[in-house]
């Protein structure tokens, strides 16, 4: 048992998925440069001592290294490929959503595209283009699954299933909650660090995880938005509120289960999500339980979402954007 | 022609590009019958490319294809019936049914389903590359695609890196003179497209893509360097399409004389005068060569007629392995 932060136990993680599984490499951008970073982030930091053959720095080519990892996990390797920051993926928009995708379906369950993509998202003080979280523009996309991880336990377990699953998973880390240090060290960083612990542990996909139990009403939120909530959550505690609060972890597939179970209890749902509300993942999650679990709900469902803008640069406007505490305690009062 | 072939090699190129004309005919009358459904990119007219390289591939190498699949997957070794089922949006199909005439493919004979988004199958031939270079497996991987292809941003991409790792992999490009209806002397600057090998530092060599034999040679000689570690070869196969782009297409943007010439230039006809000229083959020995190949296609009409239609829930299969 050890406790480390998302950076440090992906790395761990990542190495440990390769040692016992040859092929497995990873691709893409400045992930392996000696005296670089290791990825944008640090995650990869150091890799290439070890894995000197596995670990293939490329150019600044989305789409091309994002096609040849698909390629290599057709003809039976593992590619971890990982973009800079998950807003470069729409450069290789084609190659995820029409091969990654739908090379299984279109050649009729004949081949497998074990791949993992990786790729960071937040509005992290960078403006509009290196702020969106990318997950809600797969969520629509049939042929991928998608991971959130909050913390590096969720982290570990989640990249350990998807390394090892014969589908395309896609993971999406959160800029603030790496734990990167530093040069690439974060200002406004949460602690999402984790004990690990030493067994081989996986965390399946489609399982969430209820962070906090409550009776009043259920906050669902991935990534930062998560931890968001959990803020809230003691704030309402304060106020003689209880909230529950539950990480889906996995959007593809989605914990409905979960999800019903809690709003069985409380009668209440606010959504948080970090992007736009505007067709987003809290308006899926939103019209799922509309059509299916209406009959539980005391209240009508609640969206706290980041403005149809893109993220804006200057701090006081991004702070705005992004969907805080007091919102999220404004919401949940509304409907009790 | 400098070198000596066997008959049996030389009739065997003969069989396959009159099996893809053929194929092809047959498909399109089905088509305008009203009998198939969807749509059709046909390749009459270019049949030397794909035979003239998969001629130059092992069973175990792969390509990766087009919107303008058939001839491509016929040449390396797809069968009749599992291609026509296919087409028909048939269980038997190579697909069972769920690719269609742009998809077409199937692994087991080394062809990556087709892709249908022009200059998307690049990195897959160069990601195949990189899985058999990084196992030490002497195998290659072959990316046709069209002149219209080569001025997508991921045919650089992937040139670039496949030179940069001096990747297994052969760039084949038909130049047909054409990108859907608008001629490559509106959408490229170059003289030729071979020519922009020369910025990747790898070969580059424009060859005539009606020769059969010469599309042969170049695609070994591609072949061979890339499998003994020397990289990729962009090679540019000039030939022409002397059918429409799609469906009904009646290509009126091709000057008549050009077609005219096209016709008289294009590979099948051609290389069957060059067998009987230089006695290598008789009239009567083609003749029933297109004969058995006519049988084949009618047979696979027939059984994929009767083949049976997929249950319409059918189509949630296949999405996942581990479904959801």
């Amino acid at each position: 048992m050890k406790r480390l932060s998302i950076a440090e136990a992906l790395r761990e993680t990542i190495s440990q998925e390769m040692r016992r599984d040859k092929r497995v490499f990873c691709i893409g951008e400045d992930i392996a440069i000696p005296g670089g970073w290791g990825g944008a982030f640090t995650v990869t930091l150091g890799m290439e001592k070890e894995f000197a053959d596995r670990m293939i720095n490329t150019p600044i080519a989305e789409a091309g290294f994002m096609g040849i990892a698909c390629g290599a996990a057709v003809m039976g390797m593992r590619p971890i490929a990982d973009v800079q920051y998950s807003d470069f993926l729409f450069c290789a928009m084609d190659q995820v959503c029409n091969n990654v995708a739908k090379l299984r379906y279109m050649s009729g369950g004949k081949l497998t595209v074990p791949m993992v993509i990786r790729a960071p998202v937040g509005v992290t003080g960078r403006g509009s283009q290196h702020a969106q979280n990318m997950e809600t523009f797969f969520m629509p996309l049939p042929g991928v699954k998608i991971a959130c991880p909050a913390t590096a336990y969720d982290a570990v377990g989640l990249l350990r299933t998807a390394v090892r699953s014969d589908d395309p998973v896609m993971i999406f880390e959160h800029k603030l909650l790496y734990g990167s240090k530093g040069a690439r060290a974060e200002s406004g960083a949460v602690d999402a660090s984790s004990d690990i612990p030493d067994e081989d542990y996986t965390v399946p996909l489609g399982k969430a995880v209820v962070r906090k139990e409550g009776k009043d009403v259920t906050i669902i939120g991935t990534l930062l938005m998560m931890h968001r909530a959990m803020q809230a959550a003691a704030e309402l505690e304060k106020q003689g509120i209880s909230a529950e609060v539950i990480d889906p972890r996995t959007l593809v597939p989605f914990d409905w289960e979960t999800v019903r179970n809690s709003i069985s209890k409380t009668g209440r749902v606010v959504i948080i999500e970090e992007s736009p509300k505007q067709g987003g993942i809290g308006a899926e999650i939103a019209a799922t339980i509309a059509e299916e679990m209406s009959e539980l709900l005391k209240s009508p469902v609640k969206r706290v979402a980041a403005p149809n803008t893109p993220a804006p640069f200057s701090p006081p406007m991004e702070k705005f954007y992004i969907p805080d505490v007091n919102r999220i305690c404004a919401a949940v009062q509304g409907l009790i | 022609m400098q070198k000596t072939y066997s008959k049996e090699f030389l009739l065997e190129l003969y069989r396959k590009m009159a099996l893809i004309r053929h194929f092809e005919e047959r498909v399109k009358f089905l088509f305008l019958e009203g009998i198939m459904p969807g749509t059709i990119h046909q390749c009459q007219g270019q049949e030397a490319t794909a035979v003239g390289v998969c001629a130059a591939l092992n069973e175990n190498d792969v390509v990766a294809s087009t919107h303008r699949p058939h001839g491509h997957c016929l040449a390396k070794g797809l069968s009749v019936d599992s291609m026509m089922a296919e087409l028909f949006g048939k269980v038997t199909g190579c697909c069972k049914g769920k690719g269609g005439s742009m998809h077409m493919g199937d692994l087991a004979v080394g062809v990556i389903p087709a892709i249908a988004i022009v200059g998307g199958n690049l990195p897959l031939a160069a990601g195949s590359a990189l899985a058999f270079k990084m196992r030490n497996e002497k195998r290659v991987a072959v990316s046709f695609m069209g002149d219209g292809a080569t001025n997508e941003g991921v045919f650089h991409e992937t040139l670039n890196m496949a030179a940069l790792w001096q990747l297994p992999v052969v760039f084949v490009v038909e130049n047909n003179l054409y990108g859907a209806s608008t001629p490559v002397s509106m959408t490229v600057r170059t003289k030729s497209i071979a020519e922009r090998a020369s910025i990747y530092n790898m070969p580059g060599k424009r060859v005539d893509g009606n020769d059969v034999v010469a599309v042969y040679e170049a695609a070994k000689e591609a072949v061979e360097l890339a499998k003994s570690g020397g990289g990729p070869t962009l090679l540019e196969l000039m030939t022409y399409r002397i059918t429409g782009h799609s469906r009904r297409d009646p290509a009126l943007y091709q000057p008549e004389a050009e077609r005219k010439a096209a016709k008289v230039n294009e590979p099948v006809g051609r290389f069957g005068k060059y067998l009987i000229d230089s006695k290598i083959a008789q009239q009567s020995e083609l003749d029933a060569i297109t004969e058995q190949i006519d049988q084949e296609i009618e047979a696979s009409v027939t059984a994929a007629m009767a083949a049976p239609e997929p249950k319409p829930e059918d189509a949630l299969e296949d999405n996942f392995v581990e479904s959801i």
